[in-house]
């Protein structure tokens, strides 16, 4: 199986490729709707912006082939943005549309406490989660953002707590999606994309 | 639960290999880059800085590759800067693995830069350096290399930056830098009581007593330290099972 990831121009698709290939894992990046429709798995490794990645994926028409797969069961990961962007729409850029792929929006973070949210925190588990299999419930994650799921359910695996509770992982179906950067969260993370490679074989 | 106070080693390069000096001057060479972040990674560190302080045109190429080469090492995340006066010199140090760019000097020239920077790459990947120094009653901003006043308060520049979109700041007591008696306490709090966001600490970090005030009297997020940690005079490891004991909250190595 061989990983597609999405390549929008964010920062930081050199440092997901290269913590898939110490896996072992097979992927290639691509910028093509073509590319994403014949897909085996997706990853979209968001960083900056929200509006910088809607607009990128209108503009590169990744939106339609990228929901397409996505409903019809196609292994995906989103990390950070790549995670946001599954919602309806995101206070970030309340005039864009998100993929609305889960119900609910992206809310910014109560100004309480310092932001961005930003280093190594720890998650608190709401159900099974796969993508957490086989790692210590005190493990720290990466986090950099400051927007966030607040009200997310349905969908959520695990929380974190920076001010408010807010959605860290979610798993529904062949949707799995996580907060943090498992790229750049040493051996937990490295663990992360491990299950999520496992789920998607 | 709650957010980990980080431990930064940072790698003052000449674009190429690590250096150290006392108060900015003085430089000597301290080791691999490249060789130095494995252990860093390996031991625990939650963030790295790699900085470029000789920033010469001509050298820039270099040091790109050594960013290049030190982020292919890392499962953490990568600051880089030094001599960054543009958008383009930005790109090219993100286009590199750094996932946030750094900026001292050319943003108190130049203040946009901050914004443009925040703008492209979101205020999570902008750190704002500011080097600081304490004249009478208040903190002076100090720029190249914290050589030259700004004439210009590191407290309200502070603001100033994070209102731009600088979703960092990166404090160096140019008062303390190289001269291991601890951490500037009384500027530290200062700064991070001032802004919204992460404040780093920097300059004189010598005994893990140094990062335990930081953290509980300096309200710093995270600490920054060089040459304790090239010369292994500190483990990072053994630094944090004392910060854990004595209270701080810190992520452990497995």
């Amino acid at each position: 199986m061989k990983v597609t990831i999405l390549d929008y121009g964010a920062g930081n698709v050199p440092s997901v490729e290269r913590a898939l290939q110490r896996l072992g894992a097979e992927s290639h990046r691509t910028d093509s709707p073509k590319c994403i429709s014949k897909a085996e798995a997706l990853l979209l490794p968001g960083v900056g912006h929200y509006a910088a990645l809607i607009r990128a994926l209108d503009e590169k028409k990744l939106r339609a082939p990228l929901v397409d797969a996505i409903h019809r069961g196609v292994p995906f990961l989103g990390i950070c943005l790549g995670l946001q962007v599954l919602f309806k729409s995101s206070e970030e850029a309340a005039q864009l549309h998100g993929l609305n792929l889960l119900p609910g929006i992206v809310s910014a973070l109560l100004p309480t406490v310092k932001l961005p949210h930003m280093g190594w925190n720890q998650l608190a588990k709401k159900r099974e989660c796969f993508l957490l299999a086989g790692i210590d419930a005190g493990a720290y994650f990466y986090f950099a953002h400051s927007y966030a799921a607040l009200d997310s359910n349905g969908p959520t695996a695990a929380t974190c707590c920076h001010g408010a509770e807010f959605t860290a992982v979610i798993e529904q179906r062949n949707i799995y999606a996580v907060q943090f950067h498992p790229e750049k969260s040493g051996d937990s993370g490295s663990r992360v994309l491990q299950n999520f490679l496992r789920l998607a074989a | 639960m709650s957010l980990a106070h980080r431990i930064i080693p940072c790698l003052d390069t000449d674009g190429e290999r690590v250096v150290k000096g006392v108060k900015f001057v003085g430089l000597r060479d301290a080791g691999d880059p490249v060789a130095l972040a494995a252990r860093y990674n390996a031991e625990g560190a939650d963030e790295l800085v790699v900085l470029d302080i000789a920033a010469s045109r001509d050298r820039r190429p270099t040091f790109l590759e050594t960013i290049r080469r030190v982020a292919a090492e890392l499962a953490i995340p990568l600051t880089a800067g030094g001599g960054i006066r543009t958008l383009e010199d930005g790109r090219a140090v993100v286009r590199a693995g750094a996932d946030k760019v750094t900026v001292n000097t050319a943003a108190v020239e130049r203040p946009e830069l901050i914004s443009e920077l925040s703008r492209e790459f979101g205020a999570q990947a902008v750190v704002l350096a500011i080097d600081a120094k304490r004249v009478d009653d208040h903190w002076d901003v100090m720029v190249r290399g914290g050589r030259e006043s700004a004439s210009q308060d590191a407290i309200e520049w502070a603001r100033m930056a994070v209102a731009r979109g600088a979703g960092e700041i990166l404090l160096t007591s140019v008062d303390r830098d190289g001269t291991q008696s601890g951490f500037d306490v009384a500027l530290t709090s200062a700064v991070s009581r001032a802004v919204t966001v992460p404040v780093i600490a920097s300059g004189g970090a010598k005994s893990p007593e140094h990062f335990a005030e930081i953290f509980q009297e300096g309200a710093a997020d995270a600490a920054l330290a060089a040459s304790i940690f090239h010369n292994e005079v500190q483990s990072i490891r053994t630094l944090k099972q004392f910060l854990a004991a004595r209270g701080v909250e810190v992520r452990l190595p497995c």
